[in-house]
């Protein structure tokens, strides 16, 4: 049987600027299995976002081939199967939670009842029941990264792609997301891939960890996670967390990420 | 009290102050005629007398305030009272003649302007097309088109309302299309992208992102066009003497040396612009307040 949701071969982007070729992407291969939990990780200029964007079809490789779903990322995107989650939630100011959830549906033409159903179950599922009616600047931060979770999963794509969604926000509230989204994940069985920059936020989310490095962008290491499905937050402390990161952080070195 | 040093009184003190330089300025420029007058009849003026007639003659260089003032109340309220508020010699029938042409050129020219914005935006071949004429239209001045414009389309039979409508048109649809295409641009990276990963197309990505984003730049360019388009009014009314419009007011005041009539006209002409642009500052803030765009 073929679960493989992504499928990367040989991929390379290469961005031409005036001061030259940009290696952004070089050489990756990489299989995502339906239902995991990925996780890209590496400093800046890496590559990570470059790979989500791929995937979503924001940009074009230069080289090699990719799948989603068995069919090419703009044949993807325009069958809407994957929600993105960008680093800033986006919300318009005009419309309210409601609307602002509603936005993709309308697109999408979705009929008029069908909208109200979904609007309310994806509010219940981020734990925003009762914000309808209520405007961005309403809300706090956190609260408007949720909404922009929820508008991604309005619609029936099951693949989830999200760059950096928790960057901006204090570490307490991320902590708070962090489990909130892994008892989504629980809940819709989507398939993940989460751009980051936090080790501990990557080992704690992840089913699969991919550590990347620079110049030019290219994967140094995956590593399948051991932890159990179920997460609390203090599993932070237990050893085997404490390998697995350590594993991704001498990843990071070996990519010669800390060189300058 | 905090609402009245705060507000008030800066408008207060610059009010004061143009006054101030308006009479001082009445004195300087009237004082010749006063002292004219007084040298062929053989008398000598004081200088209390001199500024007294500096204020009060017939046909001044500058009018003081006080009869300019006087003039409007002649012909608007007063006129009011008396019932003849619609009569040719009251300023209400020449404001109400220059505000349907100004404001029917308003009308055409926004509607222009945000076409022509919403072309620029979708299409390259207009982006480098259109911008470079939309700016040469305005280099050419309007005081020597307008007369040949009003003058061709009276010879073709189109008269009244509409060759003014045209010229306020001419001035007011360019505020509008730079202010729309920077408006209908303003959505950043990030909102186009997270448009094309829900596969929206170019009307779904125009009215439902960039033409409410483009909002708050609408109503800045609506404000100027506003403005410009009475004086586009205006200056379609003075090339030929027409049937009335504050334009026409100054022009036949300007034949007749009637300073009063002109400086009354001009004052007029002002408080409705004012009026207008405020009224378009009102929507601003009613329609921004609502969108959550303004706090």
């Amino acid at each position: 049987m073929n679960d493989t949701v992504v499928k990367a071969e040989n991929l390379s982007l290469t961005f031409e600027t005036n001061d030259g070729p940009v290696h952004a992407l070089e050489d990756i291969n990489l299989d995502i299995v339906k239902g995991e939990f990925v996780s890209f990780i590496g400093p800046s200029g890496c590559g990570k976002t470059t790979f989500l964007r791929v995937m979503a079809d924001l940009e074009k490789p230069t080289a090699g081939e990719i799948t989603i779903n068995g069919v090419s990322p703009e044949q993807a995107r325009k069958s809407r199967a994957y929600g993105y989650v960008f680093q800033a939630a986006g919300l318009y100011p005009w419309r309210t939670i409601g609307g602002n959830i509603r936005l993709p549906l309308e697109i999408m033409g979705y009929s008029k009842a069908d909208q109200a159903e979904r609007v309310a179950r994806v509010m219940e599922l981020v734990d925003l029941a009762g914000f309808e009616k209520k405007f961005p600047w309403q809300l706090s931060g956190g609260m408007q990264q949720r909404a922009s979770i929820a508008r991604a999963l309005a619609f029936d794509a099951d693949i989830l792609l999200m760059d950096e969604p928790f960057g901006a926000l204090d570490e307490i509230v991320r902590d708070h997301l962090n489990e909130q989204l892994l008892k989504l994940w629980a809940k819709t069985n989507k398939t993940i891939a989460f751009v980051t920059h936090s080790i501990p936020e990557a080992v704690y989310l992840s089913t699969k960890i991919v550590v990347m490095s620079p110049r030019p962008g290219r994967i140094a290491d995956v590593i399948e996670s051991t932890l159990p499905k179920d997460r609390p937050l203090d599993i932070r402390d237990t050893p085997e967390f404490l390998e697995i990161a350590h594993r991704v952080r001498d990843g990071l070195r070996a990519g010669h990420a800390y060189d300058d | 009290m905090s609402w009245f040093s705060q507000k008030l009184m800066p408008v207060l003190v610059v009010v004061l102050a143009i006054f101030l330089l308006w009479y001082a300025g009445a004195v300087g420029l009237n004082s010749r005629w006063a002292y004219d007058k007084a040298k062929r009849a053989d008398v000598t003026l004081s200088f209390s007398e001199m500024v007294a007639d500096t204020w009060s003659q017939d046909k001044p260089k500058l009018p003081a305030p006080h009869q300019v003032a006087q003039e409007i109340w002649k012909t608007t309220g007063a006129m009011v009272l008396r019932g003849k508020a619609l009569s040719k010699r009251s300023l209400i029938f020449h404001g109400w003649i220059t505000l349907s042409a100004t404001v029917m050129g308003f009308i055409m020219g926004t509607t222009l302007g945000i076409l022509l914005a919403v072309g620029i935006v979708h299409n390259r071949a207009m982006d480098m097309s259109v911008m470079p004429w939309v700016i040469a239209s305005q280099t050419i001045p309007i005081l020597a088109i307008a007369p040949m414009v009003i003058v061709v389309l009276n010879a073709v039979g189109v008269s009244g309302l509409l060759p003014k409508a045209v010229i306020s048109m001419y001035l007011s649809f360019f505020p509008v299309v730079v202010g729309m295409v920077k408006g209908l641009r303003s959505p950043d990276h990030m909102q186009l992208d997270q448009m094309r990963t829900w596969y929206a197309g170019q009307s779904e990505t125009f009215w439902k992102l960039r033409f409410p984003s483009s909002m708050p730049y609408l109503f800045t360019s609506l404000k100027i066009a506003m403005a410009a388009a009475l004086v586009g009014a205006i200056v379609a009314e003075l090339p030929i003497n027409q049937n009335g419009g504050l334009g026409a007011r100054m022009l036949v005041g300007s034949y007749y040396g009637q300073t009063i009539q002109i400086w009354s006209a001009l004052i007029s002409a002002a408080v409705l612009a004012a009026c207008l642009v405020a009224l378009i500052g009102v929507l601003q803030n009613v329609t921004l307040k609502r969108m959550g765009m303004l706090r």
